[in-house]
């Protein structure tokens, strides 16, 4: 039996796939029993709730009272850092199977399908590594500021966090997000089509404050370089403008030192800028005249255009949006229920505006509400409210920043910068959900 | 000096913090030490596109091929030709194609990058162990390959400043994704009704492809979502994903000092205890209860002592094993 197919009506079998071989037999044999009751239950007209998901004990439910009422729980502090329950074990970063060679030269995505508001985890923020993670003894990282300045100076972390510290939220996509999707749809969730993306509150001394501190050279001063103390050593070029505006030398993360993944115990922190620009594992900085056209600026990371020419240093992550639930992979079963629809949006250029919602493909689009708070260069979280009646349907939002900057189609993107990049893939996302209530990623 | 600052370091007065310095200038901070010049230069080694950067060195394109094949062939093959990884040689003149070939040769602008790039990240498995003439060396090798220099070009700070790549005038700066306030290239507008004509799936994913690449996905969402029914409770998947096999988890723990798979020990045996619950629900919890609390009378007048040994996800792998009848897989 094909375990993906309900039974009837509403009813789902359970996933015995997820179990192991040991737990399969005796597994099955009880499940069977209770799904039969419950498709019996269904058929006979009787309220389906019972018969969705997880099969309770009846004696875990009311009028009973369940073990964990009665038993002595564990002790405070039993966990010192405190972990996800085990019933969340499942969301996690993924890799995209069969994207890259080596699992160091490589991305991990964040599940943006189960996450609430916009806050990211640590433990979920994406992870990409060009050379592999670098494990630091924070007492041996040095961060050297040097080139057009008046006295070259070496940090410890210790310095550093004695300097004037502030603490923003911001989000950081990749500028490959989406990257897999330019020609066709190509991976199933959210979690691959959007998940180079994160938001954090990050913490850190303005890159202005140091620049000053080493008495750099306002006249000459074009351009910095940053570069990471991991093993791809990697460097990206920042203007000066950007540095002296709202850069961060950030070394916590959501009210913690920075994970590992997010370059423990530095990182720089450029808010609505490419991902690869917050260099981790920051180690130098140096300010110059001119740019320094980095592999990762020249070959990679940068826009190959219709006509064969490279766009470079194109720094900017545009208007974005995407809706999170429901979303690919997901199974809508409540004909004419009541669903909401909520996404992520987000603006490099500064605060989202408005987000449109359209559940017929973009003909006719409704505005969602924002929630608070609604911060620059940040995902800002958007809801809808929508009773699906059973009939297809094509979903879509469509965000507008504080500039005014409408997020774009893929067939407006597609005109005017072709296919053969994979970077700065703004466009609206559709999920087709089926009559079935699957979701699924399409192209409209 | 912002007013709540002010007001900050006058309260700070006010509570007699003495020996209290306010930097002039804000900037003073004292924090850092000077870099010395024999710091910097073990650290600074970024090149720039007009060769401000490189080291002194040189490596010719005979040397490079010596270098290249003892370290980097076996990833990007003998002729740079393998596409497993970045590919190295070839594809000049394709980028206005509907397959493009990002290569040194198609798409690097400057030689120089080449340099800085094998000198800070190559090769894969240990960057920066190659000397400077090394990378010289290699820097040559790769631009032959690709038939930019001649088969006696010698890299050096000299030269490969020099080197005219195919694809130099090949890139632009479009301000628009340069600056804050650039000018976009896409013009959307905010339409309302009407507005998508002939709406139509024109893409989308093959069937099978999803199952073939990713498997199952159901526990890629939350269970408790209520969009989510079909996917497995956590819970469920949790416990296919016992890390240490239950055969394993028995010895650790000593169960198998008391209990034999099929053969009654002190206990009784893990196929008797299966075949007793077979038909009942609550089975797998109130034996979790009865092996963390102990107990006794079922089986025999030999209590069970109380067991806090295996972690709850632990326990409930050897119970399930147990009550599948204690396969031998």
């Amino acid at each position: 039996m094909d375990p993906r197919k309900p039974l009837q009506g509403r009813l789902i079998q359970a996933p015995e796939n997820f179990l192991s071989a040991v737990g399969r037999s005796r597994r099955e044999a009880l499940r069977r029993l209770v799904v039969g009751a419950g498709a019996a239950a269904a058929a006979a007209g009787l309220p389906a709730a019972i018969a969705k998901g997880y099969q309770a004990n009846p004696k875990d439910l009311p009028p009973n009272v369940p073990p964990w009422s009665q038993d002595l729980g564990k002790p405070v502090g039993a966990d010192p850092y405190g972990v996800p329950s085990p019933y969340e074990r499942t969301n996690i970063r993924r890799l995209s199977p069969g994207l890259t060679t080596t699992t160091q030269s490589s991305v991990a995505f964040t599940p943006l399908q189960n996450q609430f508001g916009i806050i990211t985890p640590n433990g979920l923020h994406f992870e990409r590594d060009h050379n592999g993670r670098a494990d630091i003894n924070p007492y041996e990282h040095r961060l050297m500021v040097h080139g057009l300045v008046r006295e070259a100076k070496i940090y410890t972390m210790e310095d550093l966090l004695r300097f004037p510290s502030v603490s923003r939220i911001h989000f950081i996509e990749c500028g490959a997000n989406t990257g897999m999707e330019w020609t066709t749809p190509a991976v199933p969730t959210v979690q691959y089509t959007h998940g180079m993306l994160s938001c954090a509150e990050w913490t850190g001394v303005p890159l202005s404050t140091l620049l000053d501190d080493v008495g750099f050279d306002r006249k000459r001063a074009k351009f910095i370089l940053a570069e990471g103390a991991d093993a791809s050593g990697l460097t990206r070029t920042i203007p000066i403008d950007f540095a002296l505006d709202d850069v961060l030398v950030a070394y916590g993360q959501n009210g913690e030192m920075l994970r590992r993944e997010q370059g423990y115990p530095l990182r720089l922190l450029v808010p609505g800028v490419q991902g690869v620009s917050n260099v981790k594992w920051l180690r130098r900085l140096k300010v110059g005249d001119q740019p320094w056209n980095t592999r990762e600026e020249s070959l990679q990371y940068s826009d190959l255009m219709p006509d064969g020419r490279t766009r470079q240093y194109t720094w900017i992550q545009e208007a974005k949006s995407v809706i999170t639930s429901p979303s690919g992979g997901q199974h809508l079963l409540d004909k004419g229920g009541y669903y909401q629809i909520t996404g992520l949006a987000w603006s490099g250029r500064g605060k989202i505006r408005r987000v449109d919602v359209s559940t017929d493909g973009g003909r006719n689009w409704r505005t969602a509400a924002l929630q608070t708070p609604i911060l620059g260069k940040a995902l800002t979280r958007f809801r809808i409210d929508w009773h699906w009646d059973g009939s297809p349907a094509l979903l879509q939002s469509r965000c507008i920043d504080e500039t005014g900057f409408v997020q774009p189609t893929m067939a407006q993107l597609q005109a005017v910068r072709g296919t053969r990049s994979p970077y700065h893939n703004n466009a609206i996302q559709t999920w087709q959900v089926d009559t079935e209530g699957r979701v699924h990623n399409v192209r409209v | 000096m912002s007013g709540s600052r002010l007001i900050a370091l006058a309260c700070l007065a006010g509570l007699g913090a003495a020996g209290w310095v306010y930097a002039a200038g804000a900037q003073d901070y004292h924090l850092g030490d000077a870099a010395t010049p024999q710091q910097i230069a073990g650290w600074n080694i970024d090149v720039r596109p007009d060769g401000q950067g490189l080291p002194p060195g040189q490596g010719s394109v005979a040397q490079g091929e010596k270098v290249f094949d003892a370290n980097c062939a076996v990833c990007h093959g003998t002729f740079g030709e393998s596409n497993k990884y970045m590919v190295l040689a070839g594809g000049v003149g394709s980028l206005k194609s509907d397959a493009p070939l990002s290569t040194v040769g198609s798409r690097l602008n400057f030689a120089t990058t080449l340099f800085d790039y094998i000198n800070r990240a190559m090769p894969f498995p240990r960057s920066k162990s190659l000397t400077a003439d090394e990378v010289y060396a290699v820097s040559a090798y790769v631009l032959n390959l690709n038939d930019i220099v001649p088969a006696d070009f010698v890299a050096s700070r000299a030269t490969l400043p020099q080197v005219k790549m195919p694809n130099r005038d090949g890139f632009y700066e479009f301000p628009g994704l340069m600056q804050v306030h650039g000018k976009p290239d896409t013009h959307n507008t905010a339409c309302m009704r009407d507005c998508a004509k002939d709406v139509a799936i024109t893409g989308s994913i093959p069937a099978g492809f999803v199952e073939s690449m990713y498997g199952d996905i159901r526990d890629n969402f939350r269970g408790l979502a209520t969009m989510n029914d079909q996917a497995p409770p956590a819970g469920e998947a949790l416990q296919g994903k016992a890390d240490v096999a239950p055969q394993a988890l028995i010895q650790q723990f000593g169960c198998a000092g008391c209990h034999g798979i099929d053969k009654t020990i002190v206990g009784p045996a893990f196929r008797s205890v299966a075949d007793k619950y077979k038909s009942d629900p609550g089975a797998e919890q109130r034996l979790e209860k009865k092996v963390r609390s102990g107990g006794s009378g079922v089986w025999g007048s030999i209590p069970m002592p109380p067991q806090d040994g295996p972690s709850d996800a632990e326990l409930a792998a050897i119970i399930r094993w147990v009550l599948a009848g204690a396969p031998e897989q």
